[in-house]
């Protein structure tokens, strides 16, 4: 199970992630972009840091709001509003709930992907992060179907987040900025499903004893 | 990288509080959330117009707050849409109890949080209208892109119903106007150079020294294509042709012609291109009776221009003409 500790934790850890990976993302995004995602997600996990230790006495989908409303006033461009979604989806799903399983954790995912998806009107295949989302949360149902641990399943997750971000590289973009560019958005690694990557990824890492 | 900044992070909130010193005759300005106001906001009875979007575009749009133009504007990071906070208290700061218009560049961030701001408003009692400007013909399928950007017509639009919520038109009149304006007006921009993101530290692209990048957007992005440097009058052909073929304008048709510069390319150039562009419309039968030439929605110090098209007529010329008293732009008083 995955304590509301462990969910702190998480997010705790992606801030990290973000500000060691915000040259990287910038880079990703100067290429087929406008140069701001890594500046904008990093703006926004500061924030998101300076928020916590308050949201930390609240119950877990409070947390996960906080996140959300938080990411919301800080990020800006599609990033903000589509990361935002996500958290408060996913924990609108943890309500009343104080820890979670598998099956909660798919259902979350399910709903912060519903969620995106009405927002921004992408779905696969458009070169976004739903590229990797969307083989995480697949990736996930199959490993509970087989019975698999928690932990396992999220490698696995993270394992197939990873292969639909290398998969964005031959993409043309349909959605987003870089969508403008037409033929000469392919062959460079969308930003967005980078830094969902990088968000599925910590998760494996941080809930590996789940 | 060479800018005259100091903290690539405190670049906007810096921007604001140089803004502030200049200008508190005619703007007021907010931090956390960061907005502009003019200076009288709200104004009773009137209909209230704002907008917004990334920084970078200068003077758009905060330097179009003032009489005739523009009640409020929103300044997101650099390059980066505002969030829905910043429209939010923006709205009731200048809700006059007419109504809002939300002015809304077609991007898939600014279209995010302003819906979002608007719903917000709404829920606060605030009528809020909002119209998409996507005047970009550089961008071709709409069904496989985010649709075309709005660009250069923005600033024509910020002023023409700028102009018609100042004479007291109701909201749905200012609205319809917005949306007429956006159904007649086309532009196309160029680059010689790319442009540094402060944070970026680097140029967002590279164009050798005897290169163009045509199609471009206003946030340093590449364009459709990249192709030898031409001459002026050819570069002004590349632009005008795409843009009279789309709507189309047609041989008496009046017209005002707006020649943008992106920032970086000088007054010099801009003026030699309004030349061929004007010649080139006449022998089309397009006549142009009004103008815009300079830089008014730049890229940061991307060299480079950028054509509008509006089609005109009395009332769209009458709301032109209508004074305006903003740092940006001013005429009239």
């Amino acid at each position: 199970m995955v304590t509301k500790e462990m969910v702190i934790e998480w997010v705790k850890a992606y801030a990290q992630v973000i500000a060691e990976n915000e040259a990287y993302l910038t880079d990703l995004d100067r290429q087929i972009g406008d140069a701001d995602h890594g500046a904008n997600m990093q703006r926004g996990f500061k924030a998101v840091l300076n928020k916590l230790p308050a949201a930390e006495e609240k119950e877990l989908s409070a947390v996960l709001k906080t996140v959300g409303m938080t990411l919301l006033s800080t990020v800006g461009g599609a990033g903000g509003p589509l990361y935002s979604t996500l958290f408060m989806k996913a924990g609108n799903v943890f309500a009343g709930k104080e820890e979670f399983g598998l099956q909660d954790w798919i259902q979350a995912l399910e709903a912060g992907y519903t969620g995106i998806v009405t927002l921004g009107k992408a779905q696969p295949g458009d070169k976004t992060m739903l590229d990797a989302l969307r083989p995480a949360i697949d990736a996930l149902i199959e490993a509970e179907k087989a019975g698999e641990s928690f932990p396992d399943a999220l490698e696995k997750s993270s394992q197939a987040a990873h292969a639909g971000m290398l998969a964005t590289i031959p993409l043309v973009a349909r959605k987003g900025r870089a969508s403008y560019l037409g033929q000469r958005s392919a062959d460079h690694q969308d930003p967005g499903a980078t830094s969902t990557t990088l968000l599925l990824e910590t998760a494996t890492k941080t809930w590996a004893k789940a | 990288m060479k800018k005259l900044i100091n903290n690539p992070e405190d670049v906007v909130v810096e921007e604001l509080q140089g803004i502030e010193l200049a200008h508190g005759d005619l703007v007021k300005v907010y931090y956390d959330p960061n907005y502009i106001t003019r200076a009288d906001a709200p104004v009773k009875g009137k209909v209230a117009i704002v907008s917004g979007g990334g920084s970078g575009h200068e003077p758009m749009h905060g330097g179009f707050v003032g009489k005739g133009m523009l009640d409020a504007a929103c300044p997101g990071a650099v390059f980066t849409s505002p969030t829905p906070d910043q429209m939010l208290e923006a709205t009731k700061a200048v809700d006059g109890g007419a109504g809002v218009l939300h002015i809304v560049k077609n991007y898939t961030g600014d279209i995010m949080n302003f819906e979002m701001a608007a719903d917000m408003a709404r829920d606060e009692g605030i009528e809020v209208e909002a119209v998409v400007v996507d005047d970009d013909v550089a961008v071709k399928d709409s069904l496989y892109t985010a649709g075309r950007r709005g660009v250069g017509l923005t600033v024509l639009m910020e002023k023409i119903v700028g102009a018609a919520a100042e004479e007291g038109k109701s909201l749905k009149e200012v609205a319809d106007l917005a949306r007429k304006v956006n159904g007649q007006g086309r532009s196309m921009g160029m680059a010689l150079t790319s442009c540094t993101v402060p944070h970026a530290g680097k140029p967002t692209f590279e164009l050798g020294e005897d290169e163009m990048e045509i199609g471009i957007g206003i946030h340093g992005e590449p364009g459709r294509e990249r192709l030898p440097l031409e001459p002026a009058d050819k570069v002004t052909e590349r632009l005008l042709e795409p843009i009279v073929e789309d709507l189309p304008f047609k041989s008496g048709d009046e017209v005002l012609l707006f020649v943008n510069g992106m920032g970086g390319t000088p007054l010099i150039e801009l003026y030699i291109m309004y030349r061929k562009a004007v010649k080139l419309l006449e022998e089309k039968g397009i006549k142009v009776t009004r103008h815009l030439i300079g830089p008014y929605i730049t890229s940061l110090e991307m060299a480079g221009a950028s054509i509008t098209l509006l089609k005109m007529d009395d009332e769209l010329t009458k709301y032109w003409d209508a004074p305006v008293l903003t740092p940006g732009l001013r005429w009239g008083c």
